[in-house]
């Protein structure tokens, strides 16, 4: 029997379909019962989300006036607190979950393990090293709670319409005012979400500046894509740096990728592994992308784009 | 003294094709390039922006591994480190003793400012920075892209998913580095000489009584599933055919 506390990413309002793909992860621990951990200030709206993902046990609601922004220094002694009687805490390997869940595995006094991209047992499980040039699967102790952060890419969100418990929690300890909020700044494009679009057109180095990226920006929006970009690109200054896939960025998984102008570093291809049909299009027929391409189109993007779009819309 | 310890990681080399070796117990390292992994290279050049900014007196160079890591802690030293020091140890040490061993060194050398890479580029963990924050009750800021100190306190900005997050934490603190938050100085001949006179102490981990033994047990390393070569259409006409044909378009 094994207990599993998946901790809920949200902005307040709304669960982030991260945590769905962390219940879908716990879902195939043999013998789990899946639990979901909502910290906000007023925990019931996400709660009530992620009480009708399919698999989820009870939902814990906590509210606490100091969790209105997700501060893992303020978050992780309220984990730590309510992990006593679970045998794994997951979170997801967002830039949300890979702030706390370590911190939470250190307050435990326990390893962590990050990035789970495949269940193998209760205590065994596979994770990527070296930019994914690497699968390593590891036993954890069967003694100890295991913290983790599930590698959302590998995961299908679970599936809606389930009814679990919403029940209050009292997760109150002491909690450090050393760790102060003071902005989020992010492009509300009202484009898809990167992390979890069907779609996905990105550019890199080759579409020369700014400027430049409009055709992918473009051509995004006639196939409703998400729009992302190799790290040179982001170095570049054409984009900004949430857009950025690969090992150090995103790790994604869509049905279409459309990668223009990007060479295909290995750093990269690690993030779009996961995806169903990968298309190049680059004009350097021996750019490694083209290796791990599905589709690939040797050629100026600067015409190929603009044609691509025009024979779309017809 | 006001100091700011810096961890520096030896890892194969970031252009390194890495391969899995056939009995499946690890990947290929003998022979092969060694560097200091990349971001933490990132947090060094930062913690001498600091310094050289009037705001540290002294940059402390970390490491733990084996014997041969002296060469990137002498390249942290040829860097501009003030001095150095080993942990010798030829066994691999998880996140988790990294931290415990950080935070030993910390009581001992009493840093207002711990600088770490975000991950290392060969477990691709990311854990370490936040663990030590953790165990020493203090803030972290992970993925910073911008540090600015200033009166006891940092206001660093972070790259998360959303985009850019300002906090303002309290010092002594720990922060982890990112891509964008500074190009690393070529290191220079004369540095390399002068930075052989500078102190590089080594000491055994068993030294700090924190176990080695690894949190979790490696069962096997495999190589990852390789994607099928895919085909090369010839025009845009063509692309957008094979693109219908499956459905995604």
């Amino acid at each position: 029997m094994s207990k599993i506390l998946v901790i809920a990413e949200h902005d307040g309002a709304r669960l982030n379909p991260s945590t769905s793909k962390c219940v879908s992860c716990a879902a195939q621990v043999p013998g789990a019962a899946v639990d979901v951990l909502v910290l906000a200030v007023d925990a019931a709206a996400v709660a009530a989300q992620a009480a009708s993902i399919v698999g989820v046990n009870r939902v814990l609601a906590a509210d606490n006036p100091a969790n209105a922004e997700p501060i893992a220094a303020v978050l992780a002694p309220q984990v730590a607190k309510l992990a006593s009687g679970y045998t794994h805490v997951f979170g997801p390997s967002t830039t949300f979950g890979k702030d706390l869940m370590p911190r939470v595995a250190a307050l435990l006094g326990v390893g962590q393990l990050s990035d789970i991209m495949a269940v193998e047992g209760a205590h065994a499980f596979k994770r990527p090293i070296y930019a994914g040039n690497a699968v390593l699967t590891v036993e954890a102790p069967q003694d100890a709670v295991l913290v983790a952060t599930v590698r959302v890419a590998s995961f299908e969100a679970a599936a809606e319409g389930g009814s679990a418990a919403v029940e209050k929690v009292d997760a109150s300890v002491p909690l450090p005012t050393h760790t102060r909020f003071v902005s989020r700044s992010g492009a509300t494009t009202g484009r898809p979400d990167l992390q979890t679009a069907s779609r996905v057109v990105a550019g890199g180095r080759a579409l020369g500046s700014a400027d430049g990226f409009k055709l992918v920006y473009s051509l995004a929006d006639k196939l409703g894509a998400a729009v992302g970009a190799s790290r040179a690109a982001v170095d570049a200054g054409y984009v900004p740096n949430d857009l950025q896939v690969g090992q150090t960025g995103k790790i994604i998984a869509p049905e279409l990728y459309i990668a223009v102008g990007i060479s295909g570093a290995i750093q990269h291809m690690t993030g779009i592994k996961d995806a169903r049909t990968i298309v190049a299009i680059n004009k350097d027929g021996e750019a490694p992308i083209f290796e791990a391409a599905d589709v690939g189109l040797v050629g100026d993007l600067f015409t190929i784009l603009p044609e691509l779009e025009k024979q779309l819309g017809g | 003294m006001r100091r700011i310890m810096v961890g520096v990681k030896r890892v194969v080399d970031y252009n390194v094709r890495v391969r899995v070796k056939p009995d499946n117990t690890g990947v290929v390292t003998e022979g092969v390039k060694m560097s200091i992994n990349p971001f933490d290279e990132i947090a060094l050049e930062e913690a001498l922006r600091i310094k050289e900014r009037g705001l540290a007196d002294e940059v402390l160079a970390v490491s733990i591994g084996p014997t041969d890591t002296q060469q990137q802690l002498r390249t942290a030293l040829a860097m501009g480190a003030d001095r150095a020091i080993l942990v010798q140890t030829d066994a691999a040490v998880g996140p988790l003793s990294v931290a415990r061993l950080f935070r030993q060194l910390i009581d001992k050398e009493q840093p207002f400012l711990v600088l770490l890479g975000k991950q290392a580029i060969d477990d691709d963990n990311g854990q370490a920075p936040q663990m030590l924050a953790a165990l020493w009750d203090r803030p972290q800021a992970v993925s910073c892209s911008k540090i600015e100190i200033a009166d006891g306190k940092a206001t660093v900005t972070r790259e998360v998913d959303a985009g850019l997050e300002v906090l303002e934490i309290d010092l002594p603190a720990v922060m982890s580095v990112d891509l964008r938050l500074n190009e690393p100085r070529y290191v220079k001949l004369p540095d390399i000489m002068k930075a052989k006179k500078k102190p590089l102490d080594t000491v055994g981990l068993a030294d700090f009584g924190v176990g080695e033994a690894p949190a979790f047990k490696t069962v096997r390393v495999d190589p990852p599933p390789q994607r099928q070569k895919g085909i090369m259409v010839k025009d845009v006409g063509e692309l957008v055919d094979t693109l219908k044909k499956k459905g995604l378009v």
